[in-house]
């Protein structure tokens, strides 16, 4: 009696960790710019909040986007410790280009390869620019299709709303 | 006790099952979305569309649903083409459950059964994926593993058919010309800095990979001998260091006698390399390829953009604004020799040149020429590219004098101040419309093309942005003579010009007016304006696009591939969103 007590007991804890542990961050495996493997499920940012945001270096909205938010990132990241993740949906045809490119513009972001837009369908991209922002545990909490100009400004009331 | 004991586990067990029935659905995270692109025809004598064939209306739509709980997450597709837009296959035609899977994925091991998506290395022995504004997928209805037995170390495998429209996966039809077969393929990658703990740091990076990929398929020819297992194999190296950056990889295919390939029983080989260099506000690049032969189908008589199983990408720059992407370039599957070299740098901030916010510059150059093809023995007698003998032998490192495409540009971008943000390129452009197009005998395009792009800011929520282009052929103008029965050939040929203006409300709502003038069109009758108007509505994940007025003929190119679009007038919609 006492065995299954504790089993049921188990169980409810077990279930309650998985509710703890619930983030909005599919399980997809992309690499980096060095090659290297990131889970997508595991992305974090000490607590803080990370903007995801999907381009491609033959997209000009995207470029745009990414030029205006290259511009405001170092106050973002002053003021609220943001961290930005630019996935590239580049296919193999660009991908070798990616690099030079992003430090060419002079970027400061954290580049993701998303070559055969794994991460890209399972977080529904079908166009981009597109972009995501999640709190500190990887909830999902604002997501926006497109980029008009100023639209960045919108972005960080959102991000500032988080700290509050 | 028993007594007791036995409908008590089996409570606590229903409980614990509701639990878990309780958290499959509470603690998942379920997403999805939607997107439908409509568009209504009308008759257009001006630009010459004068049936309609009894199409008004084409639509083209899908909804999808994800669903996951920690390492286990399924999805499906629905699709409906009633009937399709004009431009997409017309065996698209119909509605239904289109594509769906499940996976479980632990980190070690990773298994999906259904419809797979996966590209092994760059993509030249096998590459499925979906490109919904082409109306192309190649998923692989079937299975796909993936171990990763240690740090750094993945082994994939897969084994499906491809999707091939709304064809049955189960049965083959041969009555309808449907001889697809099985595809299957190993790989495997090795990345030495994330195994190997003291190269885990290190400056100098290694990554080693190879794939082998075959297809089963069927001979149903009465003329050719079809080989029922043709096998193709891959390997690849990256190497980096500090800031540079190399990679190439390396292709070959046994024999694969195809419709694409004029049943010839030649081998295939590809090749595709980049060099790299980045620092901070400054990145260079240069890539070669050549591909001969290496058009890789599930099905021998396949000839359109359907049932690949590899994918050659062409290495070009890729335009976005209307005039310069006019003639964009297809990869040519039969061969290529190419070679591309692209430079960005940012002036920096607080030079004379840089300004405040600095300059961005950006020059690109790209070339393709075809591979040179030399007669073999056959019988005793010379033959080139003849059907059923090998072909034609071809010198890998020699260069053909037939050129398909020639692409020199350079760009400015510079903000000037707060307010003003100016885009400016200029294209120097070959193209052989003959070759690409298929418009035989049609002059090659040789063309200046620029473009002018400027956003002005009204105030933080309101913008306008100016687009002028231009583009101008070197020899096919006004006065160029055209006869009668080429005419079809000498559509949207000649000098355009195009505006536009966009006025933004951020962050929903945006409206366009634009004119795209194919004014120095040799023949006068193709002297057409092509008028749009467009309504965007942006809201999170909503975008909402009403547009109305003419489309030019062109071909709509996604990663090289390519899709033709006939002209047509009238208004179409587009709705997405997601959750």
């Amino acid at each position: 009696m006492k065995k299954l007590f504790a089993l049921l007991v188990a169980v409810l804890l077990v279930s309650g960790v998985q509710a703890q542990q619930k983030s909005d961050l599919p399980n997809v495996t992309i690499k980096n710019l060095q090659g290297k493997d990131v889970n997508i499920a595991k992305l974090s940012n000490n607590g803080k909040p990370f903007v995801m945001t999907f381009w491609a270096t033959w997209c000009g909205p995207c470029i745009k986007e990414h030029n205006a938010l290259d511009e405001v990132y170092a106050d973002w990241k002053a003021e609220t410790g943001v961290k930005i993740y630019s996935v590239s949906i580049d296919d193999s045809r660009s991908t070798a280009k990616v690099k030079p490119f992003v430090e060419g513009k002079g970027w400061d972001f954290e580049v993701l390869l998303d070559t055969n837009k794994d991460l890209a369908r399972a977080m529904n991209v079908s166009n981009p620019p597109y972009t995501f922002l999640f709190d500190g545990q990887g909830k999902l909490v604002y997501q926006h299709s497109g980029y008009f100009e100023g639209a960045e400004n919108d972005l960080y009331e959102e991000i500032l709303n988080l700290k509050k | 006790m028993r007594r007791v004991l036995l409908p008590l586990l089996i409570f606590v067990l229903s409980g614990v099952q509701i639990l878990h029935a309780q958290s499959f659905l509470e603690n998942a995270q379920i997403n999805g979305s939607f997107q439908t692109d409509a568009q209504y025809y009308r008759l257009d004598e001006g630009i010459d569309i004068t049936d309609l064939y009894g199409k008004k209306l084409g639509i083209n739509g899908f909804g999808k649903v994800n669903y996951s709980y920690g390492n286990f997450s399924a999805g499906m597709r629905f699709e409906a083409f009633l009937p399709e837009l004009n431009g997409f296959r017309q065996e698209l035609n119909g509605v239904g459950l289109a594509n769906f899977f499940a996976t479980y994925d632990n980190g070690f091991i990773g298994v999906t059964v259904g419809d797979v998506y996966d590209q092994f290395g760059s993509g030249l022995v096998f590459r499925s994926y979906e490109e919904w504004s082409l109306g192309m997928d190649n998923a692989l209805r079937g299975v796909r593993t993936i171990i990763r037995p240690t740090q750094g170390v993945t082994l994939k495998g897969v084994y499906g058919r491809q999707r091939f429209f709304w064809a049955p996966y189960n049965e083959r039809d041969f009555a309808a010309d449907d001889y697809r077969g099985i595809v299957r393929g190993v790989d495997g990658e090795w990345d030495l800095n994330q195994s190997i703990t003291s190269m885990n740091d290190s400056e100098f990076r290694v990554s080693l990979g190879a794939s082998f990929v075959s297809k089963k398929q069927y001979d149903q020819s009465l003329f050719y001998y079809i080989p029922e297992n043709v096998g193709a194999a891959a390997g690849r190296i990256n190497l980096g260091y500090g800031r540079f950056a190399f990679s190439t990889e390396y292709a070959y295919k046994i024999n694969d006698p195809s419709a694409i390939n004029n049943f010839i029983y030649k081998n295939g080989q590809a090749l595709l390399s980049s060099l790299s260099y980045s620092q901070k506000g400054l990145g260079i690049v240069l890539q070669v390829k050549r591909t001969d032969n290496m058009s890789f189908k599930s099905m021998y008589t396949a000839t359109q953009n359907d049932l690949d199983i590899n994918f050659i990408p062409p290495i070009n720059y890729t335009h976005t604004h209307s005039l310069p992407s006019m003639y964009t370039y297809s990869t040519q599957p039969n061969g290529e020799m190419a070679g591309q070299f692209q430079i960005n740098y940012t002036i920096p901030k607080g030079t004379a040149l840089g300004g405040k916010y600095g300059t961005k510059l950006a020059l690109n150059m790209s070339q393709v020429n075809d591979i040179v093809r030399d007669s073999v023995m056959d019988n005793g007698h010379l033959v080139l590219n003849k059907k059923g003998t090998l072909g034609y032998s071809s010198n890998f490192f020699a260069v053909s004098d037939h050129r398909f495409f020639r692409d020199i540009n350079f760009e400015i971008d510079k903000k000037i101040n707060k307010d003003w943000h100016v885009t400016a390129q200029y294209i120097n452009l070959f193209y052989d419309i003959a070759t690409i197009e298929g418009h035989a005998g049609a002059p090659d395009v040789k063309a200046n093309i620029g473009f002018l792009d400027v956003t002005y800011k009204i105030d933080k929520r309101q913008s306008i942005r100016f687009e002028l282009q231009g583009l101008w052929e070197n020899e096919v103008h006004k006065g160029y003579e055209v006869n009668e029965d080429e005419k079809k050939d000498f559509q949207k040929r000649g000098d355009w010009a195009a505006a536009l203006v966009e006025y933004t409300i951020t962050p929903h709502w945006s409206f366009s007016i634009g004119d795209k003038w194919n004014y120095g069109n040799p023949v006068p009758e193709f002297r057409d304006h092509y008028f749009t108007g467009t309504v965007s509505y942006l809201h999170d994940a909503t975008r909402i696009m009403l547009s109305g007025g003419r489309q030019s003929e062109g071909v709509v190119c996604v990663g090289g591939v390519c899709r033709t679009v006939p002209a047509s007038s009238g208004v179409s919609l587009t709705i997405s969103t997601s959750f």
